[in-house]
């Protein structure tokens, strides 16, 4: 744990440092990869159980509206309390729902989590005080009490982003090598087992999706402050789809892996709009299809294969 | 009264034309265990392929009647060409895969197909309107009816008819329903389960085009209709459970009545209904309706 910690502060040195010296569209760059990788970490989390849900955009909308809605109603600028706000509310949401939807496994669960994501996607089109499909800006967030600068507001949003995903991969490194994070790896290989053995199933599946969703609301909050909009497509199904392509990509074997996934999916995406304007999704599918081939396990697999060489 | 018999046409109308396009995705399912989620881009080929061939009908000058004929060659095109194509070249190096994950390639090839399309047949709408005015409205009961509406229920009972007796009562049909149990020992007593999964894969396309095809007359054809009908045709075949083709019917007319009541009676609540009765549903039956539970493994 220990050396988890001191890894995590060591990265973060580097990423705000390195921060300084990038330049201002790659600064906008990671801060929106570290963002949504948030997100798909929430997806990683349940992946070791062995499920994939479909439907993260379900939190990170509710996560994005909810911190939106608090800065523009309730007078509240601070990017952290924001933050924060918009965990809540994700855990606020997806908490009634862990308890069913730990009952299912497989394509139900995926299918499942879709469903509730399209149904607020449906109810957040219709709601008119909420701007219906155009959605509605947000004014830029204060840092701890102090208004940013225009010329450092890159800067400090990429600083507060990166913290905070920083802080909270870390802190799902110690859950996952933790006794009851590691439980899930046993659900993952065979659940019958795991329950003759005691442990209950639902329990760390349920607690799964509720952490996942927590992560996903602060992915949404701090989204929506980097881009400063937000609107009903944060929720949509294509939306979600990106984020299990990124966890996909990523594998659940490493951390690091899935804010390099997250990056790796920004720099194609903004790319290939960039060069293909008309054919960026067929860019984008084909590299998928790609990397679905001939990386079956993920980029994970890719740094465990390198540190397995240089171990002996 | 009046209101609940429009209701009820309605809803059996919108569950005919999504009982075809969800009877392909749950039979691809059953046999190839692949959750298409490009099934909408294969109706909206369809439905494209249907607006050309209408087209070229019209300025070769054959009767109007023929439109229909155009609809189905539309479909059968793209089942023969895309089909094959998508089978053999991409999903074949899936095979064996994790269910999920092949629910991820299908998602990257809607992806390549949604901007191909866009190549292909450009941005702008098309209208397809020739075949909607060939059966004009049916008078039953004192109630006026759309032709067509009728002459797509009649299509949706053939396709299910159709599908029910060709597995059930041909030898092909029961070669087709051995794969579905175990393609493994299928293979074993001398299938060519290869040849049956990209006929059951091009069968499965050609009912999304068909009902591509049936549905062109009654929208503008444009960028964007396959992404609603993807999410409401998993919600039919996961109502009814994977593979099944009764669950298929049943789901559709859930989802096409859910809807039509939320249509007439709460507009707002359209694409909630949809997914409220898949929900509610799926409580009660986690597997969905017509799903045998499986053994759990130890």
């Amino acid at each position: 744990m220990k050396k988890t910690a001191a890894m995590g502060l060591a990265v973060l040195a580097a990423l705000l440092a390195g921060g300084l010296l990038a330049p201002k569209w790659l600064l906008f760059l990671v801060t929106m990869s570290a963002a949504n990788g948030l997100v798909s970490l929430g997806i990683v989390l349940m992946m070791r159980g062995g499920v994939v849900s479909f439907g993260q955009g379900l939190v990170f909308a509710a996560g994005g509206y909810a911190a939106a809605l608090v800065s523009n109603k309730l007078g509240v600028s601070d990017a952290l309390l924001l933050a924060a706000a918009g965990g809540g509310a994700a855990v606020l949401l997806a908490a009634p729902f862990a308890p069913l939807l730990a009952r299912y496994r497989g394509i139900f669960f995926a299918m499942l989590t879709l469903a509730l994501s399209m149904v607020l996607y449906g109810v957040l089109m219709k709601s008119e005080s909420l701007g219906g499909s155009d959605g509605f800006n947000m004014r830029r967030p204060t840092l701890l009490g102090f208004s940013i600068p225009d010329a450092w507001s890159g800067y400090a949003l990429y600083a507060l982003v990166v913290t905070i995903a920083v802080l909270l991969s870390t802190a799902a490194r110690v859950y996952f090598d933790s006794a009851r994070g590691l439980v899930a790896l046993a659900i993952r290989e065979n659940e019958l087992r795991v329950e003759y053995l005691g442990a209950s199933v639902r329990r760390v599946m349920a607690l799964d999706f509720v952490l996942a969703a927590f992560l996903g609301g602060v992915g949404g909050a701090l989204a929506v402050m980097a881009l400063g909009h937000i609107e009903p497509q944060f929720s949509y199904w294509t939306t979600s789809g990106e984020f299990v392509f990124v966890s996909i990509l990523a594998g659940h074997h490493s951390v690091a892996a899935v804010f390099a996934a997250s990056l790796v999916l920004e720099l194609v995406r903004s790319f290939s709009s960039a060069y293909f304007p008309n054919t960026w999704q067929l860019a984008l599918g084909l590299f998928l299809l790609i990397v679905i081939r001939f990386l079956p396990k993920g980029l994970g697999s890719l740094f465990n294969r390198f540190s397995r060489q240089a171990a002996p | 009264m009046n209101t609940a018999l429009t209701i009820l046409a309605d809803g059996v109308a919108y569950a005919s034309w999504l009982f075809i396009v969800a009877l392909g995705l749950t039979l691809v399912f059953g046999v190839l265990k692949i959750l298409n989620v490009a099934h909408g881009s294969f109706y909206a080929v369809g439905a494209y392929a249907a607006a050309t061939f209408v087209a070229w009908f019209a300025t070769w000058g054959f009767a109007p009647w023929l439109s229909l004929i155009a609809l189905l060659l539309g479909s059968v095109a793209v089942a023969a060409l895309l089909a094959p194509l998508t089978e053999r070249g991409l999903l074949r190096v899936f095979y064996g895969r994790d269910e999920v994950l092949l629910v991820l390639v299908t998602y990257a090839l809607f992806l390549v197909l949604e901007d191909l399309m866009k190549l292909v047949w450009g941005v702008n709408p098309y209208f397809v309107t020739a075949p909607y005015g060939l059966f004009g409205n049916v008078q039953i009961g004192g109630q006026s009816y759309v032709g067509y509406d009728l002459a797509l229920v009649a299509v949706a009972i053939t396709c299910g008819l159709g599908v029910w007796w060709g597995l059930n009562r041909t030898r092909a049909g029961k070669v087709v329903l051995a794969v579905i149990h175990s393609a493994e020992i299928a293979a074993s007593m001398g299938v060519n389960v290869g040849r049956v999964y990209t006929f059951a894969f091009m069968f499965g396309i050609f009912l999304a085009a068909l009902g591509g095809a049936l549905t062109a007359p009654m929208i503008s054809v444009q960028p964007g209709v396959s992404v609603a009908v993807v999410i409401v045709s998993f919600a039919v075949v996961i109502i009814g459970g994977l593979g099944s083709i009764e669950g298929a019917a049943i789901g559709a007319l859930i989802v096409g009545m859910a809807r039509s009541l939320a249509v007439h009676t709460w507009p707002p609540a359209e694409l909630f209904s949809i997914y409220a009765a898949m929900a509610v549903v799926l409580i009660f039956r986690p597997e969905g309706l017509f799903q045998r539970v499986k053994a759990r493994r130890i």
